[in-house]
């Protein structure tokens, strides 16, 4: 962050308080935009000045900061152990370059790891598995959310806003609280087996907890906001009089949603689904707390990885793998919106 | 434009059977198209339509017209079927449509947005309504191509609408609420998106296009010279009601009340009372005029009731002259002059202070005007060009 970049933000705040040189800028910018009108000799003021020189780069680059710092880092750092050496010590990894005798420095890539992964069976079985668990929510989850997203884009204006209230309602509590709560409904002796058998309906708790059926209610419930925000988005902004246009020309009214609403929706099913699958595929909590003892997910190997075996190296070999595999739904995504985009500009 | 289209609007333009009351009764033989039966629609406490019964006869170019939330656009709904009536009934092609959902109804619309799907070519767009009656492949080619010609979009066939001008938009969303053959075609503000020049020349197109498809077309609109331009009948709605239906000529020359007067065209207003009632002619004096009103025909009100004069500024006469007779003259100050090249607006502000506006044609080119700013002048008006509203 340069001192330069500072200054209109402090002028902006009006409370320079860091530095004689920015605070003289500051104060002039200050002034500038409190007295309309007064123009430096190139015809703008001061402020206008400023934010043209420097504004525009620290919009764009405090973002990019942040990313670089927390994102890319990180991954850097992961990266590298990924190619290391299991060793007990700390950090429980051999390093990647060393000073060896003779002023020689020696790089020592080790794909190991990598290569283990494909050896052992339980990481591509985990793999693929993940893939499974995460696309089938991902169904799931627009085949509830779709519905929701078009009721709530339908809705008068007032209940518009109650409706998207209570989609997003869930967020005020822990995520964490959310999934352990599933846990009581769905135990033995919870909520739904307790009311089943008190009506008479069945005689003996049904296994719902550490099932299949208990994960994938787990990850649906869990991502179902991020599928109908995105949909709603669409949805809302469609113009009615295209549906009453198809009708109007002799379209019933589900055709009508195959061949106009559907296919206009498809940018929100796209943007949805993504935002859905990703987090799927590498979810670690939900499997870890209400899958079943054989649900093998990826983020749930990565986490006994590191945790239980405190293999660092071959956890981030897992790590960067499951990065790879989720670039690949990424770059799909960004090449649609690229695509929508650019449409979205000809019109 | 193309010559096929120019011919067209032509023979549109020069026809003068839109207000010549012959025309009148030939439409009046032919069968009725549309019947609307006493329809009311409410929205909760708000009545939109309100008793609305009205007959539209096949082949006419009928107009809705209304300042906002007249209720005309509600109506227009309720045949395409978008709205269903509180109350009434609605006939197309003498069956009852009230409860037929529009999917199922002889009648297509054109949207005021165009409602284009935007994921489909031009080409798709006007094959949409075909493809919906399952027809052969080979005829919904043709008949696009048809359409597709009938509005000189035949080389855009295949571009997305978003790569269209807004004129070629409108005509596409011609083609394609035509291209089914509806027994009525319903326009929802048809011209309101486009530009004044483009607007002038795509009216009498699109009564061209409606000539030679024979179809009936329903036009809603806000533009009074827009329903003169293109109807052959007008209905003036106000607050959910139909005050006249009649043609443009008519309208305009023997307006029902004030509302139509001062709705289609110009008008100075002056109210009145009647003073002298006789079958054969009547006497209204108007506190904002100097003189008396004389009209030469019997009105159906009583003496002494308020009655209101309606006089077309291109009716009145200005000069510096005071006419002799008793009747049907003020005089007053020239306040502005407004110049519109083919016609000059004089304001006059007459004696009693109300405000007379006069247009003359300024036929001469070289003419100095001799009645300028700050003149006095008079005002005056044949009895026959008299007007008389009661309410």
């Amino acid at each position: 962050m340069s001192g330069a970049g500072e200054g209109p933000g402090h002028g902006l705040g009006g409370r320079p308080t860091t530095g004689a040189r920015t605070r003289s800028i500051a104060e002039a910018a200050w002034a500038a935009a409190g007295r309309d009108g007064e123009r430096n000799g190139h015809g703008r003021t001061r402020l206008q000045w400023l934010m043209a020189r420097f504004g525009r780069g620290t919009v764009i680059g405090i973002p990019y900061i942040w990313l670089l710092l927390f994102f890319l880092l990180p991954f850097l750092i992961v990266l590298k152990i990924s190619f290391a050496e299991f060793r007990i010590g700390l950090p429980p990894y051999t390093p990647l370059l060393e000073w060896i005798e003779g002023g020689y420095l020696q790089i020592k890539l080790a794909f190991g790891n990598f290569l283990f992964l494909l050896d052992d069976p339980l990481y591509v079985v985990a793999y693929l598995n993940s893939l499974k668990v995460a696309l089938v929510s991902t169904l799931i989850a627009l085949l509830i959310g779709y519905p929701m997203a078009y009721a709530i884009a339908r809705a008068s204006p007032t209940w518009r806003a109650v409706y998207l209230l209570l989609v997003i309602l869930p967020f005020w509590t822990s995520f964490l609280i959310r999934v352990y709560a599933w846990i009581g409904i769905l135990k033995n002796n919870g909520l739904i087996n307790n009311a089943l058998i008190s009506l008479g309906l069945i005689d003996s708790p049904l296994p719902l907890l550490n099932t299949e059926v208990s994960l994938y209610i787990g990850i649906v419930y869990s991502y179902l906001p991020f599928m109908v925000l995105p949909l709603y988005a669409t949805l809302e902004k469609m113009d009615i009089a295209l549906i009453e246009a198809a009708a109007d020309l002799g379209c019933r009214p589900f055709k009508a949603f195959l061949t106009v609403t559907l296919p206009l929706s498809m940018p929100g099913i796209v943007a949805g689904s993504m935002l859905v699958f990703i987090p799927a595929v590498g979810e670690f909590v939900i499997p870890d707390l209400l899958g079943g003892a054989g649900t093998l997910m990826i983020g749930k190997v990565l986490w006994s990885e590191f945790f239980n075996n405190r293999d660092w190296p071959v956890a981030s070999a897992v790590a960067i793998a499951m990065l790879i595999f989720l670039v690949i739904p990424i770059v799909v995504f960004q090449y649609y919106q690229h695509k929508h985009a650019e449409r979205a500009e000809e019109s | 434009m193309t010559d096929t289209l120019v011919q067209g609007t032509h023979s549109a333009s020069s026809r003068p059977e839109g207000s010549r009351p012959g025309a009148v009764l030939r439409r009046a033989e032919a069968r009725p198209i549309i019947e609307i039966q006493d329809v009311v629609k409410t929205f909760g406490d708000f009545v939109a339509v309100d008793q609305v019964s009205l007959t539209i006869r096949e082949g006419e170019l009928f107009a809705l017209l209304g300042g906002s939330g007249c209720g005309k656009t509600t109506l227009l709904r309720m045949l395409a079927g978008f709205e269903r009536p509180t109350a009434g009934r609605i006939l197309i092609g003498g069956q009852d449509m009230t409860q037929v959902p529009p999917y199922d109804r002889p009648v297509n619309m054109m949207f005021q947005s165009y409602a284009l799907f935007p994921h489909m070519s031009v080409e798709a767009n006007v094959a949409f309504g075909l493809r919906q009656d399952s027809l052969p492949k080979a005829e919904i080619r043709d008949r696009v191509r048809q359409m597709l010609d009938l509005v000189q979009l035949g080389p855009f066939a295949k571009r997305k609408p978003h790569h269209l001008s807004g004129g070629q938009r409108q005509r596409v969303a011609l083609a394609r609420s035509l291209a089914k053959h509806p027994k009525v075609l319903l326009l929802d503000e048809p011209l309101a998106a486009l530009d004044k020049k483009l607007r002038e020349q795509t009216q009498l197109e699109l009564v061209g296009i409606q000539e030679r498809v024979g179809t009936t077309f329903v036009v809603v609109t806000h533009d009074q010279e827009e329903a003169m331009t293109m109807a052959d009948r007008v209905a003036i709605m106000d607050s959910g009601r139909i005050i006249q239906v009649d043609t443009p000529h008519a309208l305009y020359e023997y307006p029902n009340t004030r509302y139509v007067a001062e709705f289609f065209g110009t008008v100075n207003m002056f109210q009145g009372q009647l003073i002298e009632d006789e079958p054969d002619h009547i006497l209204i004096r108007s506190d904002a005029l100097a003189n008396p009103v004389y009209v030469g025909h019997g009105i159906s009100a009583r003496g002494g009731a308020t009655v209101w004069v309606a006089l077309r500024p291109e009716k009145l006469a200005i000069s510096r002259v005071q006419p002799d007779s008793p009747h049907n003259w003020d005089q007053g100050i020239v306040e502005d002059i407004v110049y519109l090249g083919g016609i000059s607006t004089y304001h006059i502000r007459l004696d009693s202070g109300a405000l007379a506006r006069v247009t003359t044609q300024n036929l001469e080119r070289m003419a100095e005007p001799d009645i300028t700013w700050d003149d006095r002048v008079f005002v005056s008006w044949r009895h026959d060009n008299t007007v008389v509203v009661t309410g």
